[in-house]
């Protein structure tokens, strides 16, 4: 099929790109708010000192830096997912795999931002660049996420590569100049010969290799940052791949609430189906198993062998923080075991529903990872001051994490206005090759 | 006197003259730049109280200016053939806090900040309560060092582990690698920088304080290159903490200097948290046949300071008790 023939997908989704329904509006007016706020709570803290913030001098790093583990982590999901489906060649990922690219880069943008939160002197930022230790994890996280920067946004570009294409190429899509001069502009010649395809199949090849080794390194150096120090809670040798697994299953789990989303707004209902949420569902239910597995082997292993910090940590989480251990740990794993376990369960509204529970358990277990570690150090915490002993997060610290959803939430509508939100190119060109 | 190069050196032309016998830095100032424009004795002659009690006049020439804070680079090297090490004798403390007082004060710190502090330590419920006081370790295999992305905190050759604050980015890393929580960060602006402006800045002081930056225990290195005692040693009045170097093997608190190796010997010292690896230059010697009761150190505190240590299972038991 010549790409300079509009198909029915693109002038089903036409409309989509061209204009934005009054409710649209509000909500991205409604998203700007969010990312407004943020900016606020943002320049607060600049000027008045980290001292807005709940953290302090034993739990240095607090909600900040659970947002950055959480946002990093959807986003290797995105790529693990996409790279993964891709290099299977499963058919039924097509739909959603835009969506699955869009998370990565998305959350990729949005996680590093809060580290930067965590950073006493911003003005100073680019002596990481300048003076940089490669002894520090924090320089081979600044390595790593930045190649992942980079290699995510090839492969992303790869993948849109076709669908710019058809987009310059449809001559009734009423769109503003710029926008038709950007396609034209992002197409890059782009004719559709066989050369081309043959060309552009074999970059998206190695560039799904290459974010699926770049992403389990990436989260891996994350895990390292915590477990690399001696804290009771953090110095443990299976932090790697617990990281990677935790942040694929929470990833698999925002992404089937996007998938909701978008099949509700978009009406979608013909293109994503049951079969998506159950394969995409089981995806969920085995990495919840083997995050169970993780979880238990953990916490495990620092009960039943009882060092006196271990079981110090180990008190609390069970003490102060046993609804939130237990919500996290026990519903976050069993949840979605039994929706999409048993038959019955396996529809399209409880999986979503188990994966909300998935998103509040995981980003709770980081929290748990992070928050009692630094609160039961070596030497026990003696201060008379309450706020130098237990870690709450203030006003300044939610508003940002809202602002960071805000910005995904931006970030999603932007993107799926710009470009179909379906890609095209593969759901229409592919299937005549397979 | 020699003609100064470097620009930090010739600073110190016009900096306070410490006087081994002053009690404070100020009592004992005197101002070089009038003594070095004579050529030879400036005739002027300076009252001093020798080592044994003596009252002896010397030439005000004759007095060596000390050596001030080094910059920023020069702070990096150590001071050659020294390598510092601290024995804190937990038999002896009684939580008096003027280690913490003076400390704050030298360092010109907030009383938010204490980059000494005592801790009251039981190690378990049968075994005896202790006073703590830790200092940073300033270990010779520091994972603070390690982990710092941009070299801000460094380990001289003379043992000493210090913060470039004009370097430090404050990514805090350093604080969660410290198994000793002996770091502290500046959460707001400190209390001290305006007054502290136009001192110029030094990582062996860490003076003037910056917000944003991590902050510690500089084991005195101001005091130390002039061979004084760290404010910690020189201000407990109980003479727990002792102070000197390991190739020298020797350490004292002030008024009793003793052969390192000797005191570690014969009284069993250790390092806290040996198991870590961290190897620390702080020795503790157990709180064996102790110069106090414990509960000393509780009952002369105010309330505020109370609250720090209200839930040790000593204090619930004293508190219990009375």
């Amino acid at each position: 099929m010549k790409a300079d023939n509009p198909t029915a997908l693109l002038k089903r989704f036409a409309p989509d790109l061209e204009k934005t329904s009054k409710l649209g509006v509000a909500w991205i007016i409604f998203c700007v708010l969010l990312v407004l706020l943020g900016i606020f709570a943002l320049i607060t803290q600049i000027t008045r000192g980290h001292i807005v913030t709940g953290m302090r001098d034993n739990v240095v790093w607090g909600i900040y830096i659970v947002n950055f583990i959480f946002f990093m982590g959807i986003s290797y999901a995105g790529a693990l997912i996409s790279g993964t489906l891709h290099l299977f060649r499963s058919d039924w990922r097509k739909p959603i795999i835009r969506m699955a690219e869009f998370l990565t880069i998305f959350s990729l943008l949005i996680g590093p931002l809060y580290i930067m939160l965590c950073v006493g002197r911003l003005d100073k930022l680019h002596y990481l660049v300048i003076f940089g230790r490669i002894q520090s994890p924090i320089t081979w996280d600044v390595i790593a996420i930045s190649t992942d920067i980079i290699g995510c946004f090839l492969f992303l570009y790869l993948a849109l590569l076709r669908d710019f294409a058809r987009l310059r190429d449809y001559p009734d899509l009423k769109v503003a100049k710029w926008r038709k001069k950007l396609y034209r502009w992002l197409a890059i010649y782009w004719k559709d010969t066989p050369e081309q395809r043959r060309r552009l199949e074999r970059s998206t090849d190695i560039m799904a290799g290459m974010v699926i080794a770049i992403a389990i390194i990436v989260y891996s150096v994350l895990a390292w940052i915590f477990s690399v120090t001696l804290q009771p809670g953090w110095h443990s040798t299976i932090f790697g791949p617990y990281f990677v697994i935790a942040a694929v299953y929470s990833g698999t789990a925002v992404l089937i609430v996007i998938m909701w989303i978008y099949r509700k707004i978009y009406k979608l209902e013909d293109l994503i189906t049951r079969k998506h949420f159950v394969n995409i569902g089981v995806v969920m239910l085995v990495l919840g198993a083997f995050f169970g597995y993780f979880t238990f082997s953990e916490y495990l292993t620092k009960w039943y062998g009882s060092e006196k910090n271990d079981e110090q940590l180990i008190s609390i989480l069970f003490d102060r923080y046993y609804w939130l251990f237990l919500f996290s740990n026990y519903a976050g794993v069993l949840v979605p075991l039994i929706v999409v376990g048993l038959p019955k369960l396996r529809t399209i509204r409880w999986i979503t529903l188990a994966a909300v529970v998935v998103i509040v358990a995981l980003w709770i277990n980081r929290y748990l990872i992070v928050v009692p570690t630094l609160e039961t150090p070596y030497l026990p915490v003696q201060d008379a001051r309450d706020a130098w002993v237990h870690y709450r997060g203030t006003w300044v610290e939610w508003v940002l994490t809202i602002g960071g959803i805000g910005s995904l939430c931006l970030f999603f509508t932007i993107g799926s206005k710009m470009v179909p939100i379906i890609p095209l190119s593969v759901v229409e060109d592919d299937k005549k090759i397979d | 006197m020699k003609k100064k190069k470097n620009k930090h050196e010739s600073r110190r032309d016009f900096l306070k003259l410490g006087l081994t016998v002053s009690a404070g830095a100020a009592a004992g100032a005197v101002l070089l730049s009038k003594t070095s424009t004579g050529s030879t004795k400036s005739g002027q002659k300076v009252k001093l109280l020798s080592e044994d009690g003596q009252i002896v006049e010397v030439d005000k020439y004759d007095i060596k200016p000390d050596l001030q804070p080094a910059g920023r680079k020069e702070s990096r090297l150590g001071i050659p053939g020294r390598k510092f090490v601290m024995v804190i004798d937990l038999a002896r403390c009684k939580n008096a806090r003027k280690c913490i007082d003076d400390c704050q004060e030298g360092h010109h710190i907030s009383k938010d900040q204490e980059w000494i502090r005592v801790y009251l330590l039981q190690d378990s419920a049968e075994s005896a309560p202790y006073w703590f006081p830790r200092p940073c370790y300033h270990c010779d295999n520091p994972l603070c060092v390690s982990v710092c992305p941009v070299g801000a905190t460094y380990k001289r050759s003379d043992g000493i582990v210090l913060v470039d604050t004009h370097r430090c980015i404050g990514c805090k890393f350093c604080m969660t690698g410290c198994p000793y929580s002996a770091r502290v960060f500046h959460w707001y602006e400190p209390e001290s920088a305006e007054a502290d402006k136009d001192i110029p800045y030094s990582p062996e002081t860490n003076i003037p304080a910056r917000e944003g930056t991590v902050g510690k225990c500089v084991f005195c290195a101001d005091k130390v290159k002039n061979g004084k005692l760290p404010r910690c040693v020189s201000g407990c009045p109980m003479g727990v903490i002792y102070f000197g170097d390991i190739n020298e093997d020797t350490v004292t608190n002030g008024t009793e200097t003793v052969v390192f190796s000797q005191l570690i010997s014969d009284r069993s010292g250790y390092r806290y948290h040996e198991n870590l690896g961290t190897r620390p230059s702080v020795y503790y010697l157990p709180a064996v046949d102790r110069s106090f009761p414990v509960e000393r150190g509780y009952e002369s505190l105010d309330e505020e300071l109370k609250e720090r240590y209200k839930n040790t299972p000593f204090v619930k038991k004293l508190e219990n008790e009375s």
